[in-house]
């Protein structure tokens, strides 16, 4: 007791915070109850009706609801084996560069996609690979090739996905790996340097190694996340055409709760993936704990 | 340092080659932006001949007049100018209000607090229920929407804590005999040696509500409070830009390209001309973030 009577300065200034993360934190946690209500708007929560798990029924019987799952782990799976190596490659040879002004200033590009919204980026690739009068395709059907419809057909759209994610993020991607290169003791390189190895054994031998505790701290965080997806990146992308590949959970949930009030269906469905979520990011924590005698929190 | 690493090459040809490649990444970064600024600057003749790759040809401002003329994209700027600093006061505030009262390992309560902080980082109630908290708290289409409910971001906020404990505590207890309370050693002694770590955070949140949308598109209905995301989505994307063979509904009045290109870079021009402080800051924010976990 004395010490709240002396501390009450330090209460105080929780207060606020503590008023803002139980309104818009832990109320709409308990709003999940939602899912397990036949939720009517004009009715409110609490006069809702319970109809238990009806909710979870239906929407394991719809079609479109399998179609996003899938899609969110694709393009989840797709972006970890495809875009997860190039921030390692990139700040590997990164590295390796030896004029400073050079490394600064490509750094400094590489970094800037990092800053740009996803809808200038999702404006941009409209623009530039439009199948007609995108750059894109102009160079190509310059070049006698075939215009690719880029974002209008499944299968390019998923690589076009992939691609602007890469290019988005891979420049950023390299800053935590170039952080743990500037711990790698300069005396390996000398060593190495006096029994003849290449340069490329070196990055191979001694760079790599160097950097591998990293990798896998980033490669478990990637895999809790697979099935937790952003909104923004897929949503600025897609279009009617692309629907079936192109639709994830996120969006899946913004489309059947808000654009059709659907809201108890849309919250069952987000909280179908907020818990195969935290399964993912536990299970990752546990591994880490594992392998590592750490865990990634 | 440019003697250390001369030591272990060997070969000015891997040299360029190396160079070569990481030349090749940074002009494909760059070519995007580049196309986008070249469209607008063009006229239409070029444009619509499909000679515009990265240089602009036959310049022309019309599409800049057009953009800047447009009253719903200006009142779209101003409106995202004075959120954006509303927000990123309020979560300051908020931010330091929480994290300095969480290094006192006196605090009675202090583990409670944490735990409900961290338990936000894994877990949330979704779309859905957030949607349906703003309609009953009447913040739907206000600027508050966009203000409150993102004001604390729990890894920041953990940031800032880490930071805020790193301060020596004799400071603090010699302030403690000359008889200063909290607030005094908060704000005459805790923040002023945390600008800094501050100036990181505060853009951390400014930039991220800049660049925000989600939210935008849910909660706000109202053409006068679209943010210039929101407003750049109506524009750009929504306009059916992609050449959907059989053009979808609104065929009406075909927005010219240069039109759509100068409205991105309208939106775009603000972030990079804070880029370089921006990049800076979160590169240090980014380590803190890192030795930290």
């Amino acid at each position: 007791m004395k010490s709240i009577r002396q501390n009450w300065q330090l209460y105080l200034l929780l207060l606020f915070p503590f008023v803002y993360f139980v309104l818009f934190k832990y109320i709409p946690m308990l709003g999940v109850v939602v899912a397990f209500k036949d939720y009517n708007i004009f009715k409110g929560v609490m006069a809702s009706p319970w109809i238990g798990l009806e909710a979870f029924r239906e929407v394991f019987a719809m079609d479109g609801f399998y179609n996003a799952l899938r899609n969110t782990f694709v393009l989840n799976l797709l972006d970890l084996v495809i875009g997860f190596p190039i921030p390692i490659v990139l700040a590997i040879l990164l590295n390796e560069l030896r004029i400073r002004w050079f490394k600064k200033s490509v750094q400094t590009i590489l970094y800037l996609p990092h800053f740009i919204s996803w809808v200038i980026i999702g404006g941009m690739a409209v623009q530039l690979l439009a199948t007609h009068s995108g750059v894109v395709n102009q160079i190509l059907t310059s070049f006698g090739l075939k215009a690719i419809p880029f974002l209008s057909e499944p299968i390019y759209w998923i690589f076009s996905y992939l691609g602007i994610g890469i290019w988005q993020s891979a420049g950023w991607g390299t800053i935590i790996y170039l952080a743990a290169l500037t711990g790698i003791n300069k005396d390996l390189y000398e060593a190495a340097e006096v029994d003849g190895a290449s340069r490329l054994r070196k990055m191979w031998h001694i760079t790599l190694p160097g950097i591998k505790p990293t990798i896998v701290i980033l490669l478990i965080i990637n895999i809790g996340h697979m099935a937790s997806i952003g909104f923004d990146r897929p949503y600025v992308l897609s279009n009617p055409q692309v629907i079936d590949v192109s639709e994830v959970i996120s969006t899946y949930v913004y489309k059947i709760g808000i654009q059709s009030a659907r809201y108890t269906i849309a919250t069952a469905i987000g909280l179908f993936q907020a818990v195969v979520g935290l399964v993912f990011l536990l299970s990752a924590e546990l591994f880490s704990r594992k392998i590592n005698d750490q865990g990634i929190w | 340092m440019m003697k250390q690493y001369g030591k272990y090459g060997n070969g000015k040809a891997a040299d360029y080659v190396i160079m070569g490649f990481i030349a090749a990444a940074s002009l494909l970064c760059l070519a995007p932006m580049l196309n986008i600024l070249a469209l607008s600057l063009s006229s239409n003749g070029p444009i619509m001949a499909g000679k515009v790759t990265f240089i602009p040809v036959d310049i022309d401002l019309t599409a800049y007049k057009t953009v800047f003329g447009n009253a719903a994209m200006i009142k779209s700027l101003v409106f995202t100018v004075w959120m954006v600093a509303l927000f990123t006061a309020v979560s300051m505030t908020m931010t330091i209000m929480a994290a300095y009262p969480l290094t006192k390992p006196n605090l009675k309560g202090r583990g409670f607090f944490l735990f409900i902080i961290v338990l936000t980082m894994f877990f949330s109630g979704g779309i859905i229920p957030d949607y349906l908290l703003m309609r009953n708290l009447n913040l739907l289409d206000t600027v508050w929407v966009l203000v409150l409910p993102g004001a604390i971001n729990a890894f920041y906020l953990l940031i800032l804590k880490t930071f805020f404990s790193s301060i020596p505590v004799e400071l603090e207890e010699s302030a403690r005999i000359d008889g200063a309370g909290h607030f005094t050693i908060l704000r005459y002694l805790v923040l002023p040696l945390s600008l800094p770590v501050l100036a990181t955070l505060g853009l951390f949140y400014a930039v991220g509500r800049w660049n925000g949308f989600m939210d935008a598109l849910l909660y706000i209905t109202k053409s006068d409070l679209y943010p210039l995301q929101l407003r750049l989505y109506e524009m750009v994307i929504n306009s059916q830009v992609i050449d959907m063979a059989e053009g979808m509904n609104n065929a009406a009045a075909p927005v010219p390209e240069s039109l759509k290109a100068a409205s991105i870079m309208f939106a775009t021009v603000p972030i990079l001309l804070v880029y370089p402080w921006l990049q800076r800051y979160f590169i240090s924010g980014m380590m803190i973030g890192a030795v930290k976990g």
